[in-house]
């Protein structure tokens, strides 16, 4: 168990880290370069003032008509999303990790916040599971991949909320949400997560196109 | 398992479609699939399959799925699960069949009316996706006959209903002939070079509503343009291979379009009230013959209407009585912002305007739009039903007190007179500039 936890926490961290920082770099490149070959117009109608007045509407909950049409799924998406990003940024047990391997250090939140984030996550992977169940519009589209995803999401932070109470097996569990975070990570260029990078992207685009061509509105 | 076809789909009774796959063989549907997924299209079909995260956000916005009771096969990414997310995931190996469904999809479930891009949280562009796959079908000769009809008149005579050169040019003076009834000295003047505006219009106008051509000649004399119309082929400004997927024929279209303006060194082209033709000159057509924005300023009649009224140049002797609602037609609103300008004109021109809700961008498409009322008889029954809402709001603004629906677009005009007699809303459509010479100042 032993070896394997330095395994985790050593090679394969770094490992998962390179894979999702490059391959993240990679697809934003591929990206990039495919749109420069084939759709070079695309960069003609890119707005920076009409791609933030967009993204600037879609990332406020409540500032787009649909998002009002759908409020406890707006307010389930905006809390799970900064739950997601928030909890292993701040979490004290991370951040004392990079002061040991890098001599760096940011404020860290109050573990009982840490733990409230981590529940507001799984909460949403169960809301959404639920939603694709039951709403026939989603039930139609989903596809397997969208379960994995869900569950790759939740995985590190049901695992982390256990080891934290030290229910179970500690130790078992503290590997299990190493390895399960450094999956997520690798996940993000590899799976539908990426419209964490595409989204902004996207948004932009059909923000310029709105604002600049078509003098519409997009939210 | 949620089954993959939409509920009471119409039976296809289509001999463009029948006959076109009646040919296929998979080896050519794959190799067409290849050359649009990987040869003609990049870096937004990538991004817009990759990023949809399948949550279905953009259901609410489209009117087929609103009025067809939800039925997830007419969500927006219902529909791109039916076509091309099923391309993709089979590389290509897909039959004849599975094409004619992509291609009744693509063509009949969808408007292009890009409302789904304003709900989707990341704007991805479903009228897009559905535009690709329509280029897929046409480039397999797998093409409703209605629409493919007019796209051989297109590419055979530059306008869309096989008019005639002499029969455009006595069309003209016919009207001219008729105004003068009204208007002595009026004239449509004819390959006048230099002048400042082109007057251009589509293709059905001459051949079935030739009265439009008269109205919007008594209006620009009474103002006092200095505007002519060519006599020539690229009159037309209308657009069906744009809906076809026969984007080689739109690029001769609207380069002999842009032209002829060219030629008679014009300043503007002013266009009649079409939402689609609008699309295909400042939006789409431009875009393929390489300019980001229209080589000559266009002017939609909206603008032109507003333009002349705000100036004083067109004065109003008495305002409309009837109560009047508006409808925002996609094109020109979604896709030219003109919503504003239209209100403006509708209450400097009339008494009562009477607000539909949702309005303005959030307007529910006529659904005659995209080429859709233009695939024919086929598919007419499925299209009225698909858009219970429009007659739901239509029947709203007139339990306010609205009589009459303003439609200052073609498509929108038909498709509403469609869901007017099919709902008995006992209301009538008009278009703008049917208002505007009814109440202008004449001498
Ligand atoms: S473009 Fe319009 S008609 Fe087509 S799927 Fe979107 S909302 Fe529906
Ligand atoms: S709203 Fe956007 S991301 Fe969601 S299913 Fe529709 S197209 Fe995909």
């Amino acid at each position: 168990m032993n070896e394997l936890y330095r395994l985790a926490t050593g090679p394969l961290l770094w490992a998962s880290f390179a894979v999702f920082v490059g391959g993240s770099l990679f697809r934003l490149l591929e990206l990039f370069l495919l749109a420069r070959r084939r759709e070079r117009f695309l960069f003609t109608y890119l707005s920076l003032r009409y791609s933030l007045r967009s993204i600037g509407h879609w990332i406020v909950p409540f500032a787009t008509v649909n998002w009002r049409r759908h409020p406890v799924l707006t307010i389930v998406t905006f809390a799970f999303h900064l739950s997601l990003l928030i909890t292993p940024l701040f979490l004290l047990a991370h951040v004392v990790l990079w002061d040991e391997a890098w001599n760096v250090s940011w404020p860290a939140l109050p573990d009982a916040w840490a733990i409230v984030l981590s529940l507001i996550v799984i909460a949403g992977c169960v809301f959404f599971f639920v939603r694709r169940r039951v709403t026939p519009e989603v039930a139609y589209v989903t596809s397997a991949s969208d379960y994995v995803i869900l569950g790759l999401t939740a995985a590190p932070f049901v695992t982390g909320v256990i080891a934290y109470y030290q229910w179970f097996d500690v130790r078992l569990f503290t590997l299990l949400h190493v390895v399960s975070g450094e999956a997520l990570l690798v996940a993000v260029p590899f799976t539908r997560i990426r419209h964490m990078l595409f989204a902004p992207l996207t948004r932009a685009y059909m923000g310029s196109e709105f604002g600049a061509v078509r003098h519409a509105r997009d939210w | 398992m949620p089954e993959t076809k939409p509920k009471d789909a119409p039976p296809a009774v289509d001999e463009g479609i029948e006959r076109g796959i009646a040919g296929l063989t998979e080896e050519r549907i794959r190799k067409a699939i290849r050359r649009v997924l990987s040869g003609e299209t990049g870096a937004r079909l990538k991004a817009y399959v990759d990023t949809c995260i399948h949550c279905g956000l953009c259901s609410e916005a489209c009117h087929f799925f609103l009025s067809r009771d939800r039925d997830p096969a007419y969500a927006p990414v219902g529909k791109v699960k039916q076509t091309l997310w099923e391309m993709l995931r089979r590389d290509g190996r897909v039959g004849p069949e599975f094409i004619k469904q992509a291609r009744i999809v693509a063509s009949t479930h969808c408007n292009l009316c890009k409302r789904c891009a304003m709900y989707c949280p990341f704007g991805i562009d479903v009228a897009y996706l559905m535009l690709v796959v329509r280029r897929i079908c046409h480039l397999l000769g797998v093409t409703p006959l209605y629409i493919q009809d007019t796209a051989n008149s297109h590419a055979a005579t530059l306008n869309q209903m096989w008019v005639k050169d002499d029969e455009w040019i006595d069309t003209l003076m016919w009207q001219e002939e008729e105004a003068r009834g009204e208007i002595p000295d009026l004239r449509i003047p004819l390959e006048k070079e230099g002048a400042d505006i082109l007057y251009s219009v589509i293709g059905p106008e001459p051949k079935f509503q030739a009265q439009l051509i008269y109205q919007a000649a008594v209006i620009l004399h009474v103002a006092g343009v200095d505007w002519t119309m060519p006599a020539t082929p690229g009159w037309d400004n209308s657009d069906m291979a744009m809906f076809t997927g026969d984007n080689e024929i739109m690029g001769r279209l609207k380069r002999a379009h842009f032209e002829t303006a060219a030629r008679l060194r014009v300043n503007r082209i002013v266009m009649g009230e079409c939402g689609h033709a609008f699309r295909s000159v400042y939006d789409v057509g431009n875009r393929w013959l390489g300019w980001s924005m229209p080589p000559i300023p266009i002017v939609h009649a909206i603008d032109f209407y507003h333009e002349l009224l705000e100036e004083g140049r067109i004065r109003v002797a008495r305002l409309f009585e009837e109560p009047v609602t508006l409808h925002d037609p996609c094109n020109v609103v979604r896709g030219g912002g003109l919503h504003e300008k239209a209100r403006a004109v509708v209450r400097r021109t009339c008494a009562h305007f009477i607000e539909m809700e949702p309005n303005r961008e959030h307007n529910y498409c006529c659904c005659a739009g995209g080429g859709v009322i233009n695939c024919g008889p086929p598919y007419k029954k499925h299209r009225v039903e698909s858009n219970r809402v429009k007659a739901e709001q239509i029947a709203a603004a007139k339990l306010k007190g609205a009589k009459i629906v303003i439609t200052p677009c073609h498509n929108c005009h038909s498709g509403i007179e469609d869901i007017i007699h099919h709902y008995d809303l006992g209301v009538e459509t008009r278009f703008l500039g049917d208002i505007l010479y009814q109440v202008m100042e004449k001498p």
